[in-house]
């Protein structure tokens, strides 16, 4: 909000922070404020990822404008990776006061900066440069520079801060070159938001999310990361903080369905294309998270140098939760390529290979307790939600055979499924409390959250009594007003702390309700929901029900494409009823 | 000279410089990507700059063999140490003359004095190609000696 960049990791999302004042006020930054009083004001340029900062003092109004520009193609050598930071006037007369402290390695290798004069401010990395160029005098110390700037209406200044791994390394041009990049990029964006075919109710919204997706994928792959933080906590001054610059497979089914839902076809291709390609190095077995380039070693370990945000400590890197055994993951591989053969996509030999193997693992460890989607760690359970991911996998599996696209063992799938959905209706369902619960035969009938999705991935009709009983529990005993829990607070899930309402929960539960008829409520569930983004739009992984804050790392890919494919929902569902009237009337 | 072995043991070390440097690189012993140096010299776009400048850093390592070669020839012998030393010779000359002098004529690179312009945008080496790592140097002159070495142990003068 006051014009710092506070965390950048360079080359890419898991690389090592620059910038980490994030977890640390030490731990460097990129600032950009006025040094009088000021009020401050933000936005993202209409249908862009371009923020816009506006600062308001006595004296004048200035804004300050950052983007990562999008390469012209044709034109002169880019970098590698560019951060450009435009100053504007737009009334009177704004004094800035400008600080740059690179704190390399999450500030643990010492900062050496160099003064390269004409060639900008140097400061070299194991792996790269980094550059720092601008059309603003700065002061040039040891490991930070510094500089003030007046800037009067109608005046602009670039700041550029470039990453190359090779050299010779590219000097961006400032000044009219730099506010080209800038107007390139904003058309940029406002193209590709064009491409967005959503036509329903809070397209603004739902364009917004598409557009923070589209920063979360990292280009040279496909992978899109769960968010580019790690350890914002979950619950403020606690230990549930974890890294998120990871691809985490659960998420696949729901992002194929959200990018294909609303017109980008292309990226989820190149996203599945990622995904059956990083998944090779673990096939048949399926790893529960990536790297962007479908690593596998993503080992956890604590950074005890760092205070952690709000004292929240300790800060991770790396995630655990690669070690664990998800089934559900199994059943979301499946249900995601599912939706790339109904769009006409052709899986070829060694994916049919893939394809086939999922469905064997499938086979082999659906009678296994798991650890289920959230993560716990508090020890492996049947969990319902992954024995009917596993049931997806099969019938999702058999289902492309019957399109012609693979060959399976058709009546050993078959005779497994049936054995999985009867062990669901049987185990899964308590009758005493009325809904399905969290794991198998659980005396105490915990409801889960995760159960929301049965009707999305097809188990059960969201019309069917029990679904809707056990979606009635879930809003009883998990809700507070349009915020749902993942679960109770006192399940053991191996940690300590009560953690906020998970976000796209609440998508899950709109979902549920429009696919039941329940479209009004679903609705007014929606906009509420909605309320609780932050000023831009964006949307962490969990929400405080008390304060409203955002709580764990931000944005979060999962809950943005929650909102997308309610938002589908709720638009196919709303168009049913009313044609359903129409043909009443 | 011996057109076979200047051909053959040429593209070897050639190869084996390349490797080395690229290792260099992989190892951040220097940020110096030869390949790229070169290739942008004929197009600004990354990745067929880096296809382009290998094929003119093979090249420039067969022209170079025969340099080595006539050296040998002069000399009617050649051993590895022979090589090593021209090598060193070559590695020097590249290091303080040869890198300062390439923003006069590469036409993308910036100049140290003037600083960058719209297109002639790319970081200057300095003196010893410093700019692009503090142990630039070093690696320069361990791929030459082996590029000289091994032209120096394979080729063989005709007498």
């Amino acid at each position: 909000m006051d014009g710092s960049i506070d965390w950048l990791c360079l080359p890419r999302f898991d690389s090592p922070s620059l910038f980490g004042a994030l977890l640390d006020d030490a731990a460097g930054h990129f600032s950009i404020r006025p040094r009088a009083p000021f009020s401050v004001d933000r936005r993202y340029a209409p249908h862009t990822n371009v923020v816009e900062t506006t600062f308001r003092t006595a004296a004048g109004r200035a804004v300050v404008r950052d983007l990562m520009p999008v390469a012209e193609r044709g034109g002169e050598a880019v970098p590698e990776h560019e951060l450009l930071r435009e100053v504007e006037g737009l009334e009177g007369s704004v004094e800035f006061e400008i600080e740059y402290r690179p704190r390399p390695n999450y500030a643990r290798d010492p900062t050496r900066l160099d003064d390269g004069e004409v060639l900008g401010v140097r400061c070299a990395l194991p792996g790269g440069l980094v550059t720092l160029r601008a059309d603003v005098d700065l002061y040039v110390g040891a490991t930070s520079a510094a500089g003030r700037l007046r800037i009067r209406g109608g005046e602009r200044r670039y700041l550029s801060l470039t990453f190359d791994r090779d050299a010779p390394a590219v000097l961006v041009g400032l000044g009219e070159a730099a506010r080209s990049r800038v107007e390139h990029t904003v058309g940029w964006w406002r193209a590709w938001s064009d491409r967005c075919t959503y036509d329903g109710p809070h397209r603004d919204a739902v364009v917004r999310s598409a557009l923070a997706l589209k920063l979360l994928t990292y280009a040279p792959s496909g992978a899109i990361i769960a968010a580019p933080t790690t350890s914002l906590p979950e619950v403020v001054g606690g230990v549930r903080n974890w890294d998120y610059r990871y691809c985490w497979l659960r998420d696949a089914s729901f992002t194929l369905r959200a990018l294909f839902g609303v017109g980008y076809a292309e990226e989820g291709m190149a996203f599945l294309s990622w995904l059956l390609h990083a998944t090779r190095l673990t096939h048949p077995e399926l790893q529960v998270v990536y790297d962007v380039f479908g690593g596998t070693r993503i080992d956890e370990q604590e950074l005890p140098h760092l205070a952690g945000y709000a004292d929240s400590r300790p800060v991770r890197i790396g995630n655990g939760a690669s070690g664990q055994f998800q089934l559900d993951v199994y059943g979301e591989v499946v249900d995601a390529a599912g939706r790339y053969a109904a769009l006409g996509g052709r899986f070829d030999g060694d994916q049919k290979r893939q394809l086939v193997g999922i469905g064997e693992v499938v086979c082999a460890r659906w009678r296994e307790p798991d650890d289920g989607i959230w993560e716990p760690r508090g020890g492996r359970r049947h969990h319902t939600h992954s024995k009917v991911l596993a049931w997806v996998a099969l019938n999702g599996l058999l289902g492309l055979d019957a399109a012609g696209c693979i060959r399976v063992p058709v009546e050993r799938f078959r005779r497994e499924a049936d054995a999985i959905r009867d062990v669901v209706d049987r185990q899964a369902w308590n009758p005493t409390a009325g809904s399905f619960t969290q794991v198998l035969d659980d005396p105490a009938a915990e409801p889960d959250a995760s159960l929301l999705t049965l009707p999305l991935y097809g188990y059960l009709p969201a019309t069917d009594p029990r679904m809707r009983a056990t979606v009635r529990r879930i809003r009883r005993q998990l809700a507070t007003g349009p915020l749902v829990h993942r679960y109770r607070h006192g399940v053991d899930d191996g940690l300590v702390g009560r953690e906020g309402a998970f976000g796209i929960c609440s998508f899950w539960l709109v979902e549920a309700m429009a696919l039941a008829g329940e479209d009004e409520p679903a609705t007014r569930l929606f906009e509420e929901t909605l309320a609780c983004a932050n000023d831009l739009g964006l949307w962490a992984e969990e929400i405080d029900p008390t304060s409203g804050a955002a709580l764990g790392n931000f944005p979060q890919a999962l809950t943005h494409i929650g909102l997308i494919n309610a938002a589908l929902t709720l638009r196919d569902a709303s168009r049913a009823s009313g044609g359903q009237s129409r043909r009443d009337r | 000279m011996n057109r076979r072995d200047t051909a053959l043991w040429g593209f070897v070390a050639t190869i084996v410089l390349t490797g080395l440097l690229s290792s260099s690189q992989a190892l951040r012993l220097t940020r110096m990507n030869i390949p790229y140096m070169l290739g942008t010299m004929v197009s600004a776009d990354r990745d067929r700059a880096k296809v382009v400048g290998f094929a003119m850093h093979l090249l420039n390592g067969w022209l170079f063999a025969a340099l080595y070669a006539a050296a040998f020839e002069s000399w009617r012998r050649a051993t590895w140490w022979l090589g090593a030393g021209i090598g060193l010779i070559h590695a020097v000359f590249v290091l303080v003359a040869g890198l300062p002098l390439l923003p006069g004529i590469h036409p993308r690179m910036a100049s140290i004095t003037s600083g960058p312009t719209p297109t002639r945008n790319l970081e200057p080496p300095g003196f010893m190609a410093l700019n692009y790592g503090a142990r630039t140097p070093l690696s320069v002159v361990v791929a030459h000696l082996a590029y000289g070495a091994i032209l120096g142990a394979f080729y063989r003068p005709r007498r």
